[in-house]
C-alpha cells in the first residue's frame, strides 16, 4: 500500500502558513532582497493564478536548495513552485556571464584541450579582474579548474578491460568529472573493480541541466533531459544495468527535477537511479565478506550534507562508508547550505550572500580541528575550498585512496 | 540500515525516547516527515491540568489518583501512579542533563501567562519566559508592555487588561529599527521568525538599552514577546544588567519561536549522540512478520529498509497525520493499527468550539505497556507514544505534552529494561 496522498501537481493549497519554511531558508537569513519562501512560494502563486503581473523577480534569489520542502510539515513543493513560476513568468533574458556559467559541457568541451592554458588564464589575477566588470564574475572567486584531456576520452583506454568483469552496472559521470575531476571517476572505478563489478559509459551523456535550470535555459534542459532520459532508458531497462553517479546534485535533477520541472516521464527508471555511495552501502550491507581492506592512518573528518544530498535524504550511506574505514573519526557537520548553490556563488551581486550563507559551516569547520573534509558534491567542494583552510574530498576519492 | 530503534516521528516524543536511549548507547534513527507540531509551542509543558470532567488540578503529583481510578482509558492510567511519579521526576532530569533549563516541578502547578494575557496552570516553562505562582496574583506593581511596531501577532493591549484586572498597572510602548522596514513592506512576513533574525543582531542591542531604559522608568519589569534571544543567548541577560530591571518573554500567535528553538535544540542533542535523523522522509510501507515488525520502508530509502529490534510509533495528532481521518473512520496508515474513534461522524464534535471536542480523544489502541493492537492483539516489538494515543484529551485536560513526554520515557524504559533482561538471560 502506499500511503502517500496523492498531491495535486501545484500544491499550494495544502499550506497552513506556518512560516517554518522560511526559518530554514538560508537566502531569507541573509539577503534582505528575497521575500522567503513562504511569500515566493504558496502564497505568491495563489497571486499569481490570478494575474502574471504578480510575479516578482526577486524569486531569482531563491538557490533552489529545497530546504523549505524538507522542512514543511505539510509536504508543500515550494520549491518547485517557486522554480516553475521562474520558468513560466520570468520575462529575464540570461546574460552572456549566465550563459557561459550555464552551459557546463560547452565550457568543458572547449576548455579541456587547452586545460593548463585555461586553467592559468582563468586564475591569473589580471584576467579575473576582466572578468569581474566584463561578465561579472566575481574576481575574488577561485574558478573551477578544467583538467587535462576529459574523463570519457581517458575511459575508451579501458574500455574493453571493464567489460571482463561478470557483473556490470553503468555510470552516469556528469560534467563535473568528465572536465574538472576525472580522477573522481577514475576512484569510482578502482572501487567498483575491488568489488568485481564492472564500469560502463551511457552511449552519450548531455549536462543534468541544473545550471541550466536555475540560468533560466529551460528549453535547452529539456532537451538534454530527454536524451539523457534515452540512454538511461537504455541501460536500465534493454541492458538491465542500474545506472550510477557520482554527484549528488546531477543525481536529484535526474530523478526529481526531470519530472518536476521539465515534464519527463522517468517513473520506469528512477528507482535504478541512485548515488554509487547507496549502491556499495547496500551491496557491503548485505554480503559483509565484500567489505574491503584499507591500509591508513589516523584521519578526522567532517562531513558536509550538500542541500541535495539533504533533499534526497541519503548522506546516510555516505556517511556509513566513511565510518568503515579503521582509524577514521567521522563527524556530521550541522546541515547548512554552504552558499554556492551551482553557479549562483559565482556570480558578482551574490558573491557577499553567497559568503555570509556558508559562514557558519566554515565556522565549525575551521573550529574542529579536522584533516579532511568529506561532500558529495562538486560545487559545496569549490565554496568549502575557498573558504575554509580545510580539503574538500569526495567519500569515494577518500575511499578509493585509502584501499589496500 | 540496522537499528536497535527505528522512531517514526521526530516531534517532542519522538526526541525524548530517542535521547533516553541514546544516553544509553543504543543506536537509534528518527524518520520525520517534515517539521513537527513543536512549532506551535507556547514556552511550556503540560503536565495535567484539569481532570476530563473538569476539576483542577493543582497538584499533579498528589492528584494523579483521582484520574486513575475514574478514567481507565487515559495513558496516565496506564502508567500508574507510582509510575506516573517516577517519570515527571526523570523527564525533569533529563532536560536539565540535555541543558534545557526550565522552571517548575510535577509536585505543583505553576501559572503561565497567555499571549492574550491569561493565567493558564502548567508543569515546565522555559527560562526567561513570565510565570507567577498564584493564579489570582502577578509578581508586579506596574510593568512596561514592548511590542515591535507593526507586529500583529503580540497583543499588548489584551494583556494590559488582564493584567489591570489582577491589579497590575501597565504602559504600553514600542519598539522600532530602520532594518525592520523592509519585512514590514509585507504584512503576511511580519512574523516572530523573521523578526528575530533582526532584532537578535548585535547591532540592536545599543537601540534596546537606550530604548528600554527609558521605557522601565516607572516599571518593576519589562515585557516582550517571543521574538528575541534565541540566536544570540547572551543579548537578554546583557540588557538587562545594563538597564537594571528584569525582562521576561511572553509567547505571541503561531509561529512560535520557542518552539522552533526547541526543537532544533532536541534535534540538535539526539544527532550529537550519535542518532540518526531523517528528516522530510515518510514511511511508505511495513512488513510485519511474527507478529513482530522486520522492516520499515519509507519514500527517501526505496528498496533499502530500516532494520530494527524495536519501533517507536510518535507520528502525532490528526495535524501530523500520525492518524487521518475520512468521511467514516479514523485509521493509523503505516501499520494499520486498532484505533478508537466513535461510530457516528456527527458526535466526533461539538459545534460550539470551546465545548469538548470529542475527536480530541481519538488515537491508536495499545495495551498497558503501550504496545500497539492490530486486531485486538499487541504487536511484540512496537510501541506507540505521544499525541498519537487514544484516551485522553490533551487541550481540556492540558496534559497533552506530558503524555508526549512520559510515554515515551516510558517506553524507552521498557525497551532498556527487556534489553538488559536478554542480556544477562544470555550470560
Ligand atoms: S512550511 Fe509549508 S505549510 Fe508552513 S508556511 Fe511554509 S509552505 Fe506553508
Ligand atoms: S529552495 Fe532554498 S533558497 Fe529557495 S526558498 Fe527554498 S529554502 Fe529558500
Amino acid at each position: 500500500m502506499n500511503l502517500l496522498v496523492n498531491k495535486s501537481e501545484n500544491n499550494f493549497e495544502q499550506c497552513i502558513k506556518c512560516t517554518i519554511c522560511t526559518v530554514y531558508c538560508p537566502v531569507s537569513k541573509v539577503n534582505p532582497e528575497y521575500p522567503g519562501p513562504k511569500q515566493s512560494g504558496p502564497d505568491g502563486e495563489r497571486l499569481r493564478l490570478k494575474n502574471p503581473d504578480f510575479y516578482d523577480e526577486s524569486l531569482k534569489y531563491c538557490i533552489n536548495c529545497k530546504r523549505c520542502e524538507v522542512a514543511c510539515p505539510s509536504n508543500v513543493k515550494i520549491g518547485d513552485i517557486i522554480q516553475m513560476a521562474r520558468i513560466k513568468y520570468s520575462q529575464k533574458k540570461p546574460t552572456l556571464r549566465d550563459t557561459i556559467l550555464a552551459h557546463t559541457d560547452f565550457m568543458g568541451t572547449l576548455a579541456t584541450p587547452f586545460a593548463p592554458v585555461v586553467n592559468a588564464i582563468t586564475s591569473a589575477k589580471p584576467v579575473k579582474k576582466i572578468l569581474d566588470p566584463l561578465l561579472q564574475i566575481d574576481k575574488r572567486r577561485n574558478l573551477p579548474k578544467y583538467s587535462f584531456g576529459t574523463f570519457r576520452n581517458w575511459y575508451k583506454k579501458i574500455a574493453e578491460q571493464q567489460k571482463t568483469f561478470a557483473e556490470q552496472v553503468s555510470y552516469f559521470h556528469g560534467c563535473y568529472v568528465n572536465y574538472n575531476n576525472p580522477q573522481l571517476g577514475k576512484d569510482l572505478i578502482k572501487i567498483m573493480n575491488s568489488l568485481n563489478i564492472g564500469v560502463q559509459l551511457l552511449e552519450k551523456e548531455r549536462c543534468c541541466g541544473i545550471a541550466l535550470i536555475s540560468n533560466g535555459f529551460i528549453d535547452k534542459a529539456a532537451k538534454n533531459a530527454k536524451l539523457d532520459e534515452q540512454e538511461i532508458r537504455k541501460s536500465v531497462l534493454e541492458k538491465k544495468l542500474p545506472v550510477l553517479t557520482t554527484s549528488s546534485s546531477c543525481t536529484f535533477t535526474i530523478r526529481d527535477e526531470h519530472p518536476h520541472l521539465l515534464g519527463i516521464d522517468n517513473r520506469e527508471v528512477r528507482d535504478e537511479i541512485e548515488l554509487a555511495t547507496r549502491y556499495i552501502y547496500r551491496l557491503l550491507s548485505t554480503n559483509q565478506s565484500n567489505i574491503p581492506e584499507f591500509n591508513n592512518g589516523k584521519l578526522k573528518i567532517a562531513y558536509h550534507t550538500p542541500c541535495h544530498m539533504e533533499k534526497l535524504g541519503w548522506s546516510y550511506y555516505s556517511i556509513e562508508l566513511l565510518k568503515l574505514i579503521p582509524k577514521v573519526e567521522v563527524t556530521v557537520l550541522d546541515s547548512n547550505c554552504c552558499g554556492i548553490a551551482g553557479t549562483f556563488g559565482f556570480k558578482k551581486e551574490n558573491h557577499e550572500t553567497s559568503k555570509k550563507i556558508g559562514e557558519s559551516l566554515f565556522k565549525q569547520i575551521e573550529e574542529g580541528g579536522f584533516d579532511l573534509v568529506s561532500s558529495d558534491c562538486e560545487t559545496c567542494k569549490w565554496q568549502i575550498e575557498m573558504f575554509t583552510s580545510k580539503k574538500c574530498e569526495h567519500p569515494l576519492s577518500i575511499l578509493a585512496k585509502v584501499l589496500a | 540500515m540496522t537499528f536497535d530503534t527505528v522512531i517514526i516521528g521526530g516531534g517532542l516524543s519522538g526526541l525524548i525516547s530517542g535521547i533516553r536511549l541514546l544516553q544509553n548507547k543504543k543506536k537509534c534513527a528518527i524518520i520525520s516527515s517534515g517539521q513537527s507540531a513543536l512549532h506551535f509551542f507556547s514556552g511550556s509543558f503540560d503536565l495535567l491540568n484539569f481532570l476530563p470532567n473538569g476539576e483542577k488540578v493543582a497538584y499533579p503529583q498528589k492528584e494523579i489518583n483521582k484520574l486513575i481510578k475514574n478514567f481507565p482509558e487515559h495513558p496516565y492510567t496506564k502508567l500508574g501512579e507510582n509510575e506516573f511519579n517516577k517519570l515527571t521526576e526523570q523527564a525533569e532530569q533529563l532536560l536539565k542533563q540535555v541543558g534545557l533549563h526550565v522552571q517548575g516541578s510535577s509536585e505543583k502547578n505553576h501559572f503561565r501567562i497567555t499571549p492574550l494575557g491569561e493565567l493558564k496552570p502548567t508543569w515546565l516553562t522555559m527560562p526567561q519566559f513570565a510565570i507567577t505562582h498564584n493564579d489570582s496574583l502577578l509578581p508586579w506593581k506596574k510593568v512596561c508592555l514592548i511590542n515591535i511596531k507593526g507586529f500583529l501577532d503580540f497583543h499588548p493591549e489584551f494583556v494590559s487588561e488582564a493584567f489591570k484586572a489582577k491589579g497590575v498597572k501597565t504602559e504600553i510602548q514600542f519598539f522600532d529599527l530602520p532594518e525592520l522596514d523592509r519585512i514590514r513592506k509585507n504584512p503576511s512576513e511580519f512574523r516572530s521568525t523573521n523578526l528575530s533574525i533582526i532584532l537578535d543582531k548585535e547591532s540592536s542591542r545599543e537601540k534596546m538599552i537606550e530604548d528600554f531604559s527609558v521605557f522601565s522608568k516607572n516599571s518593576d519589569a519589562l515585557i516582550l514577546p517571543d521574538c528575541w534571544g534565541h540566536k544570540n543567548s547572551s543579548l537578554l541577560s546583557d540588557v538587562m544588567k545594563e538597564i537594571g530591571k528584569p525582562i521576561f518573554l511572553l509567547p505571541t500567535f503561531p509561529p512560535s519561536l520557542i518552539g522552533v528553538y526547541t526543537q532544533q535544540f532536541l534535534k540538535d542533542c539526539f544527532t550529537k549522540l550519535g542518532g540518526t535523523y531523517m528528516l522530510g522522509d515518510s514511511v511508505t510501507e511495513a512488513n510485519i512478520k511474527n507478529n513482530r515488525v522486520t522492516e520499515v520502508f519509507t519514500k527517501n530509502h526505496g528498496n533499502i529498509p530500516f532494520k530494527a529490534d524495536n519501533v517507536i510509533l510518535s507520528s502525532g495528532s490528526f495535524f501530523s497525520q500520525g492518524i487521518i481521518a475520512d468521511m467514516n473512520k479514523v485509521y493509523e496508515p503505516v501499520f494499520s493499527l486498532d484505533t478508537d474513534f466513535l461510530e457516528k461522524r456527527s458526535d466526533w464534535y461539538n459545534r460550539n468550539l470551546f465545548e469538548n471536542q470529542k475527536y480530541q480523544q481519538f488515537g491508536v489502541k495499545t495495551d498497558n505497556n503501550f504496545r500497539g493492537l492490530k486486531n485486538g492483539k499487541p504487536i511484540d516489538n512496537l510501541f506507540v507514544t505521544g499525541a498519537i494515543l487514544n484516551g485522553f484529551n490533551p487541550i481540556k485536560e492540558g496534559c497533552g505534552a506530558g503524555v508526549s513526554i512520559l510515554t515515551a520515557l516510558y517506553v524507552a524504559n521498557q525497551i532498556l529494561i527487556k534489553e538488559q533482561t536478554y542480556e544477562s538471560a544470555g550470560q
